[in-house]
């Protein structure tokens, strides 16, 4: 900094000052055109249940080890069956929640009697894996009141979430961190 | 027309599949013994205020680093600041509030209507520019993860032949090149994708992604922080701005006295030379040079510009939308057989395959444009770095480069008058 101890500027820095100054505008200039288009909440990454096509890349795509997709059940949709199509295998013969007539390859689906002739179907979300084999299954021959999640206090909310990037369905979308379920059933016609 | 018959059908079948989706295929149950039906549970995402604490961090790291580099001049002060940002915004927050990464979210947002950036987004972009146009590098000196990581790895930093060293600093102009092309296109943020120690952050990630990431760590015993200096996309941008900043890194607390002690001090080669007294070369043949380079920078612009434009396809098929339109399309014609994972499963939406192929055809248009603007800016950047060549700059001291110093304080030590600075201000009694 030898020159700044002169009392002169040089030219150079003058020059210098000048680029400072361009370099100034053009970051205010980003700035001042963020402005309008920036937002306060931050947002957070989310799949859209209806345009989900249960394919099976949330299990296997999600940086984390178990995927931060969980299925997540809207009770109020559920008909309770006793024979349920995202709970049972297609070829099981007897409606129980023997290892070998489960859908859900982890068992993450808790089976409780309520009463005759209603069960109720619980996800276990340390267990999910996110699948969506149960999805499935309810989908084609149930009320398809089970559905993906991205749940939010497993996310670690990547700027480009590999899920996302790798979605067959386009069913990613960023969403507002306040509201940042998509969800089935009435609690999913609030948002509607 | 049995075969179109049966077309009709399952096409009838799915659709009444698909208006049926909301609809109960079994009646809700009604509880004699008044059971209450459980409610959904949703977990907040992480509180926005949390996001304020990373900008006010942020801020505080940025002008810690700022004085620790420029006032304190304290090695030792900036390494445990460096410690502090690996642990935070690497370990804590996951590496995913990231300056490196922002440029993406502001192309996207300046290109795509439908994105809006958070806050914390644009602060993490803009603040340390900010701060590299008055204070140099303070950014890449203790406040980036990527940085920090790097930083404690290097042992035995060896010196790079300045003409290699010159050529790979010319990868991080392309990938910054790239990345906004990407971004802006919407294709995907690749600084993201590739980034190499987020997987070390999150303790895992792809073996690719941990495999690259431990090379670069296991390079950068040797080769000093091999990914700020070759190819970090958001050094491109601190260094264009450090260059002019108002107050740089000095490796001398006052004047220097040619002694060349600090000639070897800085692991990363940003220490620039004196010139020498005598021109190296007849002022006529550089300037002919000069004239020639100039010349020929239209034609390189042109020529990677032209370039560009030819690598839309290839480029475009880094977009999973743009591989199964074109696998679909292929599938339709007939010219490929069976389908794949990708268009079995668009199928499955229902979405018109129309939408997807004009999606695409869209997208390759942008990146077509894109294209030639990136190639244009790649010739500009070769050409920009040659013509450096020929510009005669006269210094008689030795000096961190304003531009690629990282601001680290690695040479202060080297300097005898650091010395005598340090031995006066204990003598003195002040403060260490």
């Amino acid at each position: 900094m030898s020159e700044a101890n002169t009392k002169k500027p040089s030219r150079r820095d003058f020059n210098r000052g000048l680029m400072r100054g361009a370099g100034l505008l053009a970051i205010v200039g980003v700035t001042a055109g963020m402005g309008r288009r920036m937002r306060k909440d931050n947002t957070v990454w989310q799949l859209d249940p209806d345009k989900c096509v249960q394919c099976g890349r949330c299990a296997t795509e999600c940086v984390l080890n178990p995927s931060a997709v969980k299925c997540v059940h809207a009770y109020d949709i559920c008909g309770y069956c006793d024979l349920c199509a995202g709970y049972h295998q297609p070829s099981a013969k007897v409606t129980d929640t023997a290892a070998e007539n489960q859908l859900c390859p982890t068992a993450a689906i808790k089976r409780t009697y309520i009463e005759d002739p209603y069960y109720e179907y619980a996800i276990e979300e340390s267990l999910c894996v996110g699948c969506g084999k149960c999805v499935k299954g309810c989908g084609a021959f149930g009320n398809g009141s089970l559905f993906l999640q991205v749940r939010h206090d497993r996310c670690v909310n990547c700027n480009d979430c590999s899920i996302a990037r790798a979605c067959p369905a386009n069913a990613f979308r960023r969403v507002s961190a306040e509201q940042p379920y998509i969800l089935k059933g009435q609690s999913g016609e609030a948002r509607a | 027309m049995r075969f179109g018959k049966i077309i009709f059908i399952v096409l009838l079948l799915s659709c009444i599949g698909i208006s049926v989706f909301a609809v109960d295929r079994f009646p809700r149950p009604e509880f004699d013994s008044g059971h209450v039906l459980p409610k959904i549970t949703t977990p907040g995402a992480r509180a926005d205020v949390m996001g304020y604490v990373d900008i006010a961090l942020l801020i505080v790291a940025l002008a810690l680093a700022s004085y620790l580099s420029l006032k304190a001049r304290s090695r030792r002060g900036l390494r445990l600041l460096g410690i502090f940002s690996l642990l935070y915004f690497g370990f804590f927050r996951k590496g995913c509030i990231c300056s490196v990464g922002a440029v993406q979210n502001i192309m996207l947002a300046l290109f795509d209507s439908h994105y809006a950036i958070p806050l914390g987004g644009l602060a993490f972009f803009v603040l340390p520019l900010v701060f590299a146009l008055f204070f140099g590098r303070a950014f890449c000196a203790g406040v980036c993860p990527l940085g920090a990581i790097q930083d404690v790895v290097v042992l035995k930093p060896i010196r790079i032949p300045r003409p290699l060293g010159l050529l790979l600093g010319t990868i991080p102009y392309v990938y910054l090149g790239v990345a906004v092309l990407f971004a802006a296109t919407g294709v995907g943020f690749i600084i993201c994708r590739f980034d190499p120690f987020v997987a070390f952050f999150r303790f895992g990630g792809s073996f690719a992604m941990l495999v690259f990431g431990g090379l670069l760590l296991a390079a950068g015993i040797f080769v000093a922080r091999p990914y700020c200096r070759f190819l970090c996309p958001y050094g491109v941008l601190l260094g264009w701005l450090s260059r002019f900043s108002k107050f740089s890194v000095t490796t001398t607390p006052d004047d220097c006295i040619q002694c060349r002690l600090c000639e070897n001090a800085c692991p990363f080669d940003a220490i620039d030379e004196p010139t020498p007294e005598t021109a190296p070369e007849p002022r006529a043949k550089g300037i002919r040079r000069l004239a020639i380079t100039l010349m020929v920078m239209p034609i390189c612009i042109l020529l990677g510009g032209w370039i560009g434009g030819r690598l839309n396809l290839p480029l475009s098929y880094y977009d999973l939308r743009v591989q199964t339109a074109a696998r679909i399309q292929q599938e339709e014609e007939g010219t490929a057989t069976g389908q794949t994972f990708e268009t079995e499963h668009f199928r499955n939406t229902g979405e018109l395959t129309n939408n997807l192929l004009r999606e695409s055809a869209d997208r390759q248009n942008k990146l077509q444009l894109g294209g030639w603007i990136l190639g244009g800016f790649i010739g500009l950047v070769f050409c920009s770095r040659f013509l450096g060549l020929s510009v005669r700059r006269t210094s008689k001291d030795y000096g961190p480069n304003s531009a690629t110093c990282l601001s680290c304080g690695r040479c202060f030590l080297s300097c005898p008058k650091e010395h005598e600075r340090l031995k006066k201000l204990r003598g003195g009694g002040g403060a260490s």
